[in-house]
């Protein structure tokens, strides 16, 4: 790779929960390389993801991922400006294996740290692909951790508007898809089989939190697939599971478009931007589409593979972070419950 | 040479430089605290520090020695994601040194078996059993995770007078006195040397540089003796089930 003198080169990490990965992104919007390894297939065997077990595997395999990173970049860590890495929200000890390795890697090579926020950098995945997209502009988290609704002001300005109030919308999808024996990881595999089923087959409730809210709740609808699955083992009757998926998956949509269109009026947005793993949802992309066409809204979303957990999204928001003058100190922690738009110094 | 040792495997965080040729070996630089368990915060400022002090410029390292385990799951991650940062950016190799023979080391001459013991809970320590021979230290039993009353067996087995250290000291000196070892001639290492410190380490790791007991970083991971609680369930859960199938 030619390094122009005025390229602002960053090698990102990511370990919050169950992707090692590492990124080389230069000048914030151009991935030069996304390396993931991804540990799905040890969690499976569980139901769910077990942070020891995760935390075990990023240590295993993080040096490679990173030296991977910086050969398909075609750099070298010398070409680097300076080091991103994901330091919360996510599982504690996943977060410390990245933070602890990015710190040693910054300190050692005399390059600055930046610590990113993991769903700041799921909105900044965004950017990657879409070279016009700039803030100020709403945005949609949703993924098996976060359900959020951001009006993001400027690059590394966020106001949270709307929030869950109980389960993330990509949880509900886990127990949903659990509860109709789909199993581990829900989304993707309730994607698929709603395919094939109707979505108005059964009525399941949609939370609205009031006219001025534009918070969300998943627990009344999960709970109201659950009841119905054991109300048909009660009677002895079969469901069907297509059917189930496809009802509970419109139930969840519906209420992500409806605060959203909500809020597209109330901050006379004219560009919306899905983030987070659920936003690779085939049913959530369609109704945001539709709906962001009629109000003449440019609707953003970034690939599937920019979707899930990945370090060059972290290298993107890490890239603002870098302009706006942000640098951490070697005693960097991990903050497993850290805040959208909260700075820790 | 060179080395740079970090231990963060319990309590204890410690960093240390030492310097060693043909004839000569020094120790350059020890920071220890035993204070509270804040590794992911306070382990690379440490070394910032003693980078500083010591004005040692980093490329000047030949390799990285990390206590490697068994401890704190997650200090030793610290010390090892430490480790391997500070190795893949200084294109160095790794030396992983067993915590408790890191431990044993502090003792270094003693005629005593050298018995270090951390506080495993689950009723367990982690422990090994060593010894000095013709100056050098020599395992006699490696580092495992076994209950206070079977050490209290081996041990026994030896006839042997026997030092004692390590964080497992305070938890188990009364047991260790009376009921596991009525009788036996024990002692407990006082406070300059008994808990991790990052000194013996790299006094070690220079050994096992010397011996080519060195690793990629890419290729260190920690040695945890024991698997996650999720992995012991399940393997439980799935004996349970064999079981039943053989009895039916």
């Amino acid at each position: 790779m030619m390094k122009e003198q005025k390229d602002i080169l960053i090698l990102a990490i990511e370990s919050s929960c169950d992707e090692t990965a590492a990124a080389v992104v230069k000048n914030g919007r151009s991935v030069l390389s996304n390396v993931i390894s991804s540990q799905i297939e040890l969690h499976t065997l569980y139901g769910g993801v077990v942070p020891e077990i995760a935390s075990r595997k990023h240590i295993e395999k993080i040096n490679q991922v990173i030296e991977t990173a910086l050969s398909e970049a075609g750099t070298e860590l010398m070409d680097m400006d300076a080091v991103g890495v994901t330091y919360g929200p996510g599982l504690v000890g996943a977060l410390l294996v990245g933070v602890a390795e990015a710190k040693a890697i910054a300190y050692a090579a005399k390059k600055p740290l930046i610590g990113v926020h993991h769903i700041e950098g799921h909105i900044a995945a965004n950017y990657i692909e879409h070279p016009e997209l700039e803030p100020p502009f709403l945005s949609l988290v949703v993924s098996g951790g976060h359900t959020h609704l951001v009006w993001v002001r400027d690059y590394g300005k966020f106001d949270i508007i709307g929030r869950t109030r109980d389960d993330a919308a990509g949880e509900a999808f886990d127990k949903v898809a659990r509860a109709i024996g789909l199993g581990y990881p829900g989304g993707p595999k309730i994607d698929k089989v709603s395919k094939e089923g109707n979505p108005e087959a059964i009525a399941f409730p949609r939370a609205h939190m009031g006219e001025d809210s534009y918070d969300f709740s998943f627990s009344g609808v999960k709970s109201a697939v659950l009841n119905y699955i054991n109300g048909c083992r009660m009677k002895g009757e079969e469901y069907d599971q297509s059917d189930v998926a496809a009802s509970f998956q419109k139930a969840v949509t519906d209420v992500l478009v409806a605060n959203a269109m909500h809020a597209v009026r109330e901050y006379k947005a004219d560009k919306f931007a899905i983030a987070g793993g659920v936003a690779s949802n085939s049913a959530l992309r369609e109704a945001m589409k539709s709906a962001c066409e009629e109000r003449g809204v440019k609707l953003y979303y970034p690939s599937p593979v920019y979707c899930t957990d990945n370090a060059a999204m972290i290298g993107v928001a890490a890239y603002y972070e870098y302009l706006a003058g942000t640098r951490h100190g070697w005693d960097l922690n991990a903050v497993p419950n850290l805040k959208l738009g909260e700075r820790y110094e | 040479m060179r080395i740079l040792a970090l231990d963060s495997s319990g309590m204890v965080a410690s960093v240390a430089v030492v310097r060693a040729d043909k004839d000569e070996e020094e120790l350059v630089a020890e920071y220890t605290v035993n204070y509270k368990k804040t590794h992911s915060q306070t382990l690379l400022p440490m070394l910032d520090e003693v980078v500083k002090m010591t004005e040692l410029d980093m490329e000047t390292i030949d390799a990285v020695a990390v206590a490697a385990g068994p401890g704190s799951f997650t200090g030793l991650r610290i010390g090892s994601a430490t480790a391997k940062g500070l190795a893949l950016a200084l294109q160095k190799p790794v030396i992983a040194v067993p915590t408790l023979e890191g431990l044993a080391y502090n003792l270094w001459g003693t005629k005593r078996l050298v018995c270090p013991i951390m506080d495993a809970r689950r009723g367990q320590v982690y422990t090994g059993i060593y010894e000095f021979c013709a100056d050098e230290l020599a395992v006699v039993e490696g580092q495992m995770a076994i209950s206070i009353e079977e050490l209290g067996q081996k041990l026994r087995s030896y006839n042997r007078k026997i030092v004692f250290l390590g964080d497992g000291v305070p938890v188990f000196r009364e047991a260790l006195t009376g009921r596991i070892l009525p009788g036996e001639d024990v002692a407990f290492a006082p406070c300059h040397m008994n808990r991790q410190r990052a000194a013996s380490v790299a006094a070690l790791g220079i050994r096992y540089y010397r011996e080519g007991k060195i690793c990629s970083a890419a290729e260190h991971r920690p040695e945890y003796l024991r698997v996650s609680q999720a992995e012991r369930e399940r393997k439980e859960r799935e004996l349970r089930c064999k079981e039943s199938v053989t009895e039916s």
